[in-house]
């Protein structure tokens, strides 16, 4: 049946609280999760007190701060802080998004920082991503031909390439799926908007021949159909793509084919 | 149990089950159909307001209201019973509480729908 409580372990108490240094004039405060699995204890929520005139204006230059200057056992994923690798997908301030992108001036008052929603947690802001990885693997995301290949590349037209503006330009942050109820709900069996708009690039490309394969293996009540059009995907994307139009593109094609 | 799967595994599961357009597709031309049905059915109650017993049951016998009254109940309570069949499958995880709802959810709409005809056809054959 559903679960409408946290469980006991998963309660979050209030962490340490680290003051700026003494002397700083221009200070915002951090409240960021905090949960390791060495120490048995319930996860927590620690308190950081930024100087704002020695950090740089991103939520993940503060990070970074607190690492550096702070604590060192702050836990989170970071590598290109340009938004194109994805790896920085964080709760801040109530939504999903990249703390490489997102300026600290856009949050009015403390900052929240959480992990990303409804994923076991590996330690602080880092979440175990193995079963997205997986449903991305299992949608075999590369190009399908058994036609003999030609001796140069597979030629498309301007308008067919056209098609995948929009869907190549996912980094796979996750941001998407970890914001989706549905996904929530049924992990396990929903693939989520992040690995059904990857889905639909493949059956978008004219040079790919499987297209009613992939169609197969989508249509399914929990697979595709466990999504609601509840465009919370769309809204938290922070490469401003729209997952949830993917989606809908896909369960047209299933019409598009059996009608 | 500890689950010792892969994580490709745990993501495969049991494989599509190549069906699930149907039910979809099925909800959607239902609201549609329901559009119309239940913009007349409301706009007939409101004119019928303060009507008596008599004049709402000769309304209810006349040969097309019996058709579209039957067509409102049967296509709203199918399309009730695919909504709920969602929201089961959304929030219900126990396999056997999850089919006993779905189950159960069928037969009262069968029933319901049954009932309400055999009422609307009783009144307009005379019974």
């Amino acid at each position: 049946m559903a679960e409408f409580a946290l469980p006991a372990n998963s309660k979050i108490g209030v962490g340490q609280t680290y003051k700026a240094a003494a002397g700083a004039k221009n200070i915002k405060t951090f409240k960021v999760y905090r949960w390791t699995p060495d120490d048995g204890k319930n996860p927590s929520v620690d308190t950081y007190e930024v100087d704002m005139d020695s950090c740089g204006p991103m939520i993940l230059d503060a990070l970074i701060k607190i690492k550096n200057e702070m604590d060192s056992s702050l836990t989170f994923r970071r590598s290109c802080r340009e938004g194109v690798c994805g790896s920085c997908a964080m709760n801040i301030d109530g939504t999903n998004t990249l703390a490489c992108t997102k300026y600290i001036s856009e949050v009015k008052g403390d900052i929240k920082v959480y992990p990303l929603p409804h994923m076991p947690v590996v330690r602080d802001l880092v979440p175990d991503l193995n079963v997205p990885y997986a449903q991305l693997a299992s949608i075999e995301p590369w190009l399908k031909s058994t036609t003999q290949p030609p001796t140069r590349e597979r030629l498309q037209s301007p308008e067919e390439r056209a098609k995948l503006d929009g869907l190549w330009e996912c980094i796979l942050c996750f941001c998407c799926s970890t914001s989706c109820p549905s996904y929530w709900w049924n992990g396990e069996r929903y693939l989520g908007p992040a690995i059904l708009l990857q889905a639909y690039r493949w059956i978008a490309d004219s040079r790919d021949e499987a297209k009613g394969e992939r169609l197969d293996q989508l249509e399914d009540p929990f697979r595709l159909y466990r999504c609601h059009t509840i465009m919370n995907c769309t809204k938290t994307c922070p490469k401003h793509l729209n997952p949830a139009k993917a989606i809908a593109e896909i369960k047209k094609l299933m019409v598009e084919r059996a009608v | 149990m500890t689950d010792l799967r892969t994580h490709l595994s745990r993501a495969r599961g049991l494989g599509s089950a190549k069906s699930g357009l149907h039910h979809w597709w099925v909800q959607r031309i239902t609201a549609v159909a329901l559009i119309p049905l239940v913009v007349w059915f409301a706009v007939s109650l409101v004119m019928m307001s303060g009507a008596d017993y008599a004049t709402v049951r000769a309304w209810i016998g006349s040969p097309i209201v019996m058709v579209l009254l039957i067509l409102t109940i049967v296509i709203g309570l199918h399309h009730a019973q695919l909504g709920m069949q969602e929201v089961v499958e959304d929030y219900v995880h126990s396999e056997g509480l999850k089919l006993a709802s779905i189950i159960a959810l069928k037969f009262i709409a069968v029933f319901f729908g049954l009932a309400a005809s055999v009422a609307i056809l009783r009144i307009g054959f005379g019974g």
